[in-house]
């Protein structure tokens, strides 16, 4: 129950922050229409409807790093988490509380995206359900990295962190833009080290029903997900008994 | 019994000591200020004795619970509002009252009996639909130390309630806290002279982390052999006396 009603506390300062709003679905959803007219003109393989619209999901899914980052960050500056400390909420109310309402917001903002993408030529099948359901671990991913972040960064840093750097960590080493493998080498290496390429080319694959490549590309990604939640965990753990 | 009492109460960081050696009682239903300029440690002794931080040596019974062996119990007792305004910006101040009802158990007849008499006796009833982080700075510190007295806690720690305040917020602010005065247990942190003598039933002097004086305003006025309480407190801090 106190869970809950934090998590319901969190919920409302994310909705109700109209630049939230903005980058969690507007701009996804600027950047697909965009690209789909630059495709319709000027076809590109990677810009088709089913590569685009993966890609503009796993990039849309980096902004809640950002929500739940600056979320925790801000309670932790302004006080109101050391107010909460003295309170009966636990560890366990807090993390839980910061990391649920963004989940449902995850999957919303991604059935948008392939909802808008249907009237764009996005064939409407099950498989649209799989990627969806697919996107789960990439958003726990994304929102542990902002508690991980908030936990340990103040506001402003946060805003360059996971403002600035990782969404565009997330935007180039994703394949979204262009085709890593063109590139090759280093950067390609290092793509595949991190989870944002096998997210999108999960997602791709699922949407195509390609489901033995999605297997393959779901593990990394899950194993990112594991480890950065537990770091978060971690981290929270960690300044909440420094306070 | 008292209500707090501090036995060689120290917390050091690093190299640093922000408390030392703290001995204090404090009675029940007193009104308290720990008076210093930044750096005293008055927060750090807040934060100690409202569990939010572990003394590196002695102890402290709040309520006659030691805060290192029994810090939930001590938590059952005390509330606590930060130097900040610690309230959540973007839900309306009866939404933030709703939340710290909610999070304590109460029930929903409960929460909106409480809100509607709390808001009453602090004069918040038209506020009560508008985002907190809306307001003025003096109508947020009013909503924090409300939010804080929502568990009606047996002591109150009020950490720098009027600090950035303007003059009229601040006198606004100095009459909500003199309406708890002998209700409740209240300990305040300030380093506005005047606002602990107006306040307070007793003072704190401290500076670099030890306790240098205590007393009513006027036992310390008498200790010092000076006239108004400012020079009292810089013959105190500058160890003149």
């Amino acid at each position: 129950m106190k869970t809950l009603t934090f998590a319901k506390r969190c919920a409302k300062e994310i909705i109700r922050d109209p630049i939230n709003l903005f980058f969690g679905l507007g701009f996804p959803l600027v950047l697909l229409f965009l690209l789909s007219a630059i495709q319709a003109n000027i076809p590109v393989e990677l810009f088709e409807i089913e590569s685009l619209t993966p890609g503009i999901t796993v990039f849309g899914l980096s902004f809640l790093t950002l929500f739940s980052a600056t979320l925790v960050s801000k309670d932790r500056e302004s006080t109101f988490l050391q107010r909460l400390y003295t309170t009966p909420l636990t560890g366990f109310d807090f993390i839980v509380g910061y990391m649920l309402p963004l989940i449902p917001l995850a999957l919303c903002q991604t059935l948008v995206c392939y909802i808008f993408a249907i009237p764009l030529g996005l064939s409407f099948n099950v498989n649209v359900l799989y990627a969806i359901i697919g996107m789960i671990p990439m958003a726990i991913f994304n929102i542990s990295l902002g508690l991980l972040c908030g936990s340990v960064l103040g506001v402003k840093q946060v805003g360059g962190i996971c403002g600035a750097l990782l969404t565009n960590l997330s935007a180039w080493l994703s394949g979204v833009w262009f085709d890593i493998e063109l590139l090759g080498g280093a950067f390609e290496k290092i793509a595949e080290c991190l989870p944002f390429l096998h997210a999108v080319e999960l997602e791709r694959a699922l949407i195509s029903g390609n489901f033995d490549t999605a297997f393959g590309r779901l593990l990394p990604v899950l194993i990112y997900a594991v480890l950065i939640a537990f770091a978060a965990v971690y981290c929270f753990l960690s300044q909440m008994k420094k306070q | 019994m008292p209500a707090i009492k501090t036995v060689n109460l120290n917390k050091r960081y690093k190299e640093i000591t922000a408390v030392k050696n703290l001995n204090l009682e404090i009675n029940k239903g007193e009104l308290f200020s720990l008076l210093g300029v930044n750096g005293a440690g008055k927060t750090t002794t807040i934060k100690m004795l409202s569990c939010l931080s572990k003394p590196t040596e002695g102890d402290a019974f709040v309520g006659n619970y030691s805060i290192i062996k029994e810090p939930d119990k001590v938590k059952s007792l005390i509330a606590v509002s930060p130097q900040e305004t610690a309230v959540a910006p973007n839900l309306s101040v009866k939404e933030n009252l709703e939340f710290i009802c909610r999070i304590h158990g109460f029930s929903k007849e409960k929460t909106k009996e409480k809100i509607e008499t709390l808001s009453e006796s602090f004069g918040i009833e038209s506020i009560l639909k508008r985002k907190a982080g809306k307001l003025s700075g003096g109508m947020q510190r009013r909503v924090s130390i409300i939010m804080a007295l929502i568990s009606e806690p047996e002591i109150l720690f009020l950490d720098e309630p009027t600090l950035g305040l303007d003059v009229i917020a601040r006198h606004d602010l100095w009459d909500v806290i003199r309406a708890l005065k002998g209700k409740i247990t209240i300990i305040l942190t300030t380093h506005y002279m005047e606002e602990a003598s107006a306040l307070s039933d007793r003072i704190g002097i401290m500076k670099d982390g030890s306790l240098l004086a205590v007393g009513t305003a006027e036992e310390l006025l008498e200790k010092t052999g000076t006239d108004d309480f400012e020079s009292a407190f810089v013959t105190i801090v500058k160890g003149d006396n």
